[in-house]
């Protein structure tokens, strides 16, 4: 009757302990390992897309940013530094980077034109929203950010999930210029101390 | 502005600086340990949120990238080791002439102040109105929490379960001030694995703290990477 026994307390969501070591298939992926790039795609991909899709809201457009995202994270693989931080965090940093980058090329682009060519509406948002919902880990992150003030999460929200810059926030939440990158850092470092993430006090 | 510019760490960690904030932040970032620091730790965090917006890509995506990778030759390593001692460039670059003094670190291995009414040095800082206080946990074990109170101009740490070191080893600790520059702020002695002390030098303009491991007695400047970095902040 030993294999009807039910999973002890204490051991890991299924979800957690059979996810594979990211810095494992970055290190593998750098040497040329195209199967561990298609594991660490299958692993990290909803993440990079949707991080993506929410910030240029283009579903085309977030397509083609998290295609050059895993270009880039499979050219510069060997560059990854543990010390310095989880490989998802890397990879995320770069996608986040890249959709900042498109969408503001496109504005000052679209400035430059006058016309004002209608974006096109976040399709998949709710859905987004939905799926998200379901996951622990979104729960533990909507609990966390309920720990910081309204004016901090709406302002790492407005930077992170929206893109914009200290001023564009410091303006769309009427903030003195100069007081929104206080309000973003301080919100980051509890959103960091109650989620209990570090970079170089992690293993 | 420079004074200031520890304050962009959370907008540079978010994107949210622009082209020349950026740039300006990035020249500061590559002597500045504690900023780097703070940048990787707040990415972390950054990071989670993308959990609230994971969104299943459209199947035609895994292909291409598939095929992208196929024709593209990933970048060798970076074998030097510049980078890792560009982290601590701002501790090397510290005036000679500062004096490693030990006199003046008060060190109670183990034991806690008993009676609140009478405070230690070290719960003076702890208990300050403005103390602020900040907590690693060393990648060989044991946790550093940092005490700074600006208006008390002292800062003071509590070390627990530090990892034994190799004979004639020594934690050390570090304050950097916003120019950069490290100063060395006490040693915790050989084969104590948990103290409080309160750290030696002015704390209130430092911007944090860092842990080193050096040669019994302490060095004047850090000759190995920091097992630890404690930001402040703002005070």
């Amino acid at each position: 009757m030993e294999h009807l026994r039910p999973v002890p307390d204490g051991v890991p969501e299924q979800g957690a302990s059979s996810e594979p070591d990211l810095g494992d298939l970055l290190r593998r992926s750098s040497r040329g390992d195209q199967a561990a790039f298609a594991t660490l795609y299958d692993t990290v991909s909803a993440k990079v897309y949707g991080l993506a899709l929410r910030v240029v809201r283009d579903p085309a457009q977030a397509e083609e940013v998290a295609q050059e995202v895993f270009l880039e994270i499979w050219r510069t693989s060997s560059r990854y530094e543990r010390e310095r931080g989880s490989a998802l965090a890397w990879m995320l940093t770069i996608t986040h980077r890249r959709a900042v980058d498109r969408v503001r090329a496109a504005e000052s682009a679209t400035r430059r034109d006058v016309v004002y060519e209608q974006r096109n509406q976040p399709v998949s948002h709710d859905s987004t929203a939905e799926a998200a919902q379901a996951s622990l880990e979104a729960h533990r992150v909507r609990s966390a950010l309920v720990t910081l003030t309204p004016v901090q999460r709406q302002a790492v929200e407005l930077a992170y999930l929206g893109g914009y810059t200290h001023t564009e926030v410091a303006s769309m939440l009427e903030l003195p210029v100069g007081t929104a990158k206080t309000r973003i850092r301080d919100g980051l470092i509890r959103l960091r101390d109650t989620l209990g993430v570090g970079a170089r006090d992690e293993q | 502005m420079s004074s200031d510019i520890h304050a962009l760490s959370g907008a540079y960690a978010l994107d949210a600086l622009d082209s020349d904030e950026r740039s300006e932040f990035e020249k500061h970032l590559a002597d500045c340990p504690i900023c780097r620091a703070e940048v990787d730790s707040l990415r972390e965090a950054a990071a989670g949120l993308a959990d609230l917006t994971e969104t299943t890509p459209p199947p035609g995506l895994r292909e291409r990238v598939l095929a992208d990778a196929a024709v593209v030759r990933p970048l060798p390593p970076l074998v030097d080791r510049n980078r890792r001692r560009r982290r601590w460039r701002a501790l090397l670059a510290v005036a000679a002439a500062v004096v490693l003094i030990a006199g003046g670190v008060a060190w109670h291995p183990w034991d806690r102040p008993s009676s609140p009414a009478s405070l230690s040095a070290v719960g003076r800082v702890q208990h300050a109105p403005d103390a602020q206080r900040t907590t690693q946990t060393l990648p060989d074990g044991g946790t550093v929490t940092v005490y700074r109170s600006a208006s008390l101009d002292k800062a003071a740490v509590v070390v627990k379960d530090l990892a034994a070191l190799p004979d004639g080893k020594v934690y050390e600790m570090w304050l950097q001030d916003a120019k950069g520059s490290m100063a060395p702020a006490g040693v915790v002695p050989a084969g104590v694995s948990s103290a409080e002390m309160v750290l030696d030098g002015p704390a209130a303009a430092a911007v944090g703290a860092g842990v080193t491991v050096e040669p019994a007695g302490g060095s004047r400047t850090p000759t190995s990477d920091p097992v630890a970095l404690l930001a402040f902040g703002s005070a």
